[in-house]
């Protein structure tokens, strides 16, 4: 997803330090440090796409997220990405703390459950829904915590963080999120991307 | 066993002041080189080897006549690529192939030193192998890369010389001897100091060789370089050429026949002392401790690019301990990148053909050496 890459670009200031959480096989970061003038680090739990990073020339950790972050010091990067995984973890909000522990800032992407398709899934088959961004069945599917734009936004509440930027892409395209078009952006937008600090 | 003068040397003028108090000078270093220093001088590689290995890493030994032991990894378009790279490898001090060790002459008392040697450290190691960056007139090295006791000297050098290498591999290592370590290593001193032939370390003087001994604490070592996964299935209960059982002590077993034959070549290869010597300084080895338990402060000065490797069926330095260099390393912002590779092979993966391994480090060198150049 371009798009978001770019999106994420511009919310970066040029020579900070950024770690990527969950990198996958380092398109993003390829993709970062490619455009602007980052250091950047990744952890990904596969052996594989760690091998992937390296072969890229990208300096990765293989790890667990929500096991090996907390060797890192406190506010040791400028920004800490968590690109659509966040539903994935066993224990989100945990994760989240971290990131804003390790981060002075974190950028945190989501696939909106509350998407118009995924709603009308379930209300007309009556199964967990099925979509281009989530084509995994509910037993096989790694995603075990999704939430909605809506959701981040009270999750901010719940466990106190400030949501300096929230953007949300439908079709391509990138608009601003606030209270008011709020109801609107969380049944239109496949992504929610948020900037957020502690 | 071997002679001297087919070995490359530099003899180091410097005395060089050792961690048990002594200081030696006059000494000699073996070493030998693969592939070709480039005009810039930033391709060089220092390679430190383990245990029972020595200067010669690919190719075939001049002197054993077998394969060079990290032969797999190093040659020409190799992981570690020879056209490109300018290899460099030394054998440790306290070893047997050439440099300063148990089985050279006191130049004073015109005998052999056997156990008159001093004791020798990983840090006394790194120390008396960084002449060799002056020989050569290297600045900087492009990478150090080690496995096992090569892990802790890569890990020793980087803090002895925070500036004299621009990368840092080490593999399938730990930064401090663990008691089972220790435990291992102690049982094969046991078994050569307890060889009638050992005669308190002077058996050279004697015509004699702790070859019972030395062949023991190999077989013992072996074990600890395997997986049980590994052995199950290469020898599982298989009977070594008979059908049944002979009902006696000779090596009816498979696995027994394998490891009294890497037990009997081994003795032709290595000096009983030199085990002795070199099993000691990894005990002795505790880099954490050298900065007052403060592993990341070993690090502190240095602005090498880390990548950490281990294994998954390395029981010997697990995963865990390298992993524990990697969280020291990132609670000081270090560059570090790490992976754990997929092995059955045990500590020996770092030696044999594990295809990810390989590819691993050509593609963190290559790629880590493209950037130095885009850099420069």
């Amino acid at each position: 997803m371009k798009a978001e890459y770019k999106i994420i670009l511009e919310l970066l200031e040029e020579n900070s330090r950024i770690l990527d959480v969950g990198c996958n096989d380092g398109t993003l970061m390829q993709f970062l440090k490619k455009n602007k003038k980052v250091d950047i680090r990744g952890i990904e739990i596969s052996k594989k796409k760690v091998q992937t990073c390296v072969a890229k020339g990208l300096t990765v950790l293989e790890g667990n997220a929500e096991l090996d972050l907390k060797q890192f010091p406190d506010r040791s990067f400028d920004y800490v990405i968590l690109g659509q995984t966040l539903q994935a973890f066993v224990n989100p909000q945990a994760v989240i703390k971290e990131l804003l522990r390790i981060g002075k800032k974190a950028i945190v992407t989501i696939p909106n459950f509350g998407h118009w398709k995924v709603r009308l899934n379930l209300l007309t088959k009556g199964t967990m829904p099925v979509t281009k961004t989530l084509p995994n069945n509910w037993y096989n599917t790694p995603n075990i915590h999704m939430c909605t734009i809506r959701d981040f936004v009270e999750f901010s509440k719940v466990i106190d963080f400030k949501i300096f930027k929230s953007l949300a892409l439908t079709n391509k395209s990138i608009s601003k999120i606030n209270n008011l078009n709020l109801f609107f952006k969380n049944l239109f937008a496949e992504l929610g991307i948020f900037l957020i600090e502690k | 066993m071997k002679n001297d003068k087919d070995l490359k040397t530099i003899i180091i003028k410097k005395p060089l002041k050792l961690d048990c108090g002594k200081t030696i000078s006059n000494f000699p270093i073996a070493y030998e080189t693969y592939g070709s220093l480039n005009d810039s001088k930033d391709n060089a590689i220092l390679i430190f080897h383990a245990l029972t290995g020595d200067q010669f890493v690919s190719g075939i030994n001049p002197i054993t006549k077998k394969e060079g032991w990290w032969n797999n990894v190093v040659g020409p378009d190799k992981s570690i690529n020879t056209n490109k790279y300018f290899v460099i490898c030394a054998n440790v001090i306290g070893g047997c192939m050439g440099s300063f060790g148990p089985n050279h002459k006191n130049l004073v008392s015109n005998k052999i030193y056997g156990t008159d040697f001093p004791v020798i450290t990983i840090n006394d190691m790194v120390n008396a192998q960084v002449n060799l960056l002056d020989h050569f007139k290297i600045k900087k090295l492009f990478s150090v890369i080690g496995g096992s006791m090569g892990g802790m000297q890569v890990l020793q050098f980087v803090s002895n010389f925070p500036d004299k290498t621009q990368t840092a591999v080490p593999i399938a290592c730990t930064y401090s001897h663990s008691a089972q370590n220790i435990a291992f290593n102690e049982l094969g001193r046991q078994a050569i100091t307890a060889d009638h032939n050992w005669l308190a370390g002077n058996y050279t003087s004697k015509n004699k060789i702790p070859d019972k001994g030395l062949a023991v604490a190999r077989m013992a070592a072996h074990i600890t370089y395997l997986s049980k996964k590994g052995l199950q299935e290469k020898f599982g209960r298989k009977l070594q050429e008979r059908d049944d059982f002979k009902f006696g002590f000779d090596a009816d077993f498979q696995i027994e026949s394998y490891l009294r034959y890497q037990g009997s070549v081994f003795v032709d290869r290595f000096d009983a002392n030199s085990y002795l010597y070199i099993t000691r300084a990894m005990d002795y080895f505790d880099l954490a401790k050298q900065f007052n338990g403060n592993l990341s402060d070993a690090f502190k000065k240095t602005k090498a690019k880390f990548f950490v490797i281990s294994f998954t069926s390395d029981w010997l330095y697990p995963t865990q301990e390298n992993k524990e260099i990697v969280i020291a390393l990132n609670a000081i912002g270090a560059n570090v990148g790490f992976v754990e590779i997929e092995s059955d092979k045990g500590h020996d993966s770092f030696l044999l053909n594990v295809p990810d391994f390989l590819q691993t480090v050509k593609n963190f060198l290559d790629q880590s050496y493209k950037e130095l150049k885009n850099e420069s």
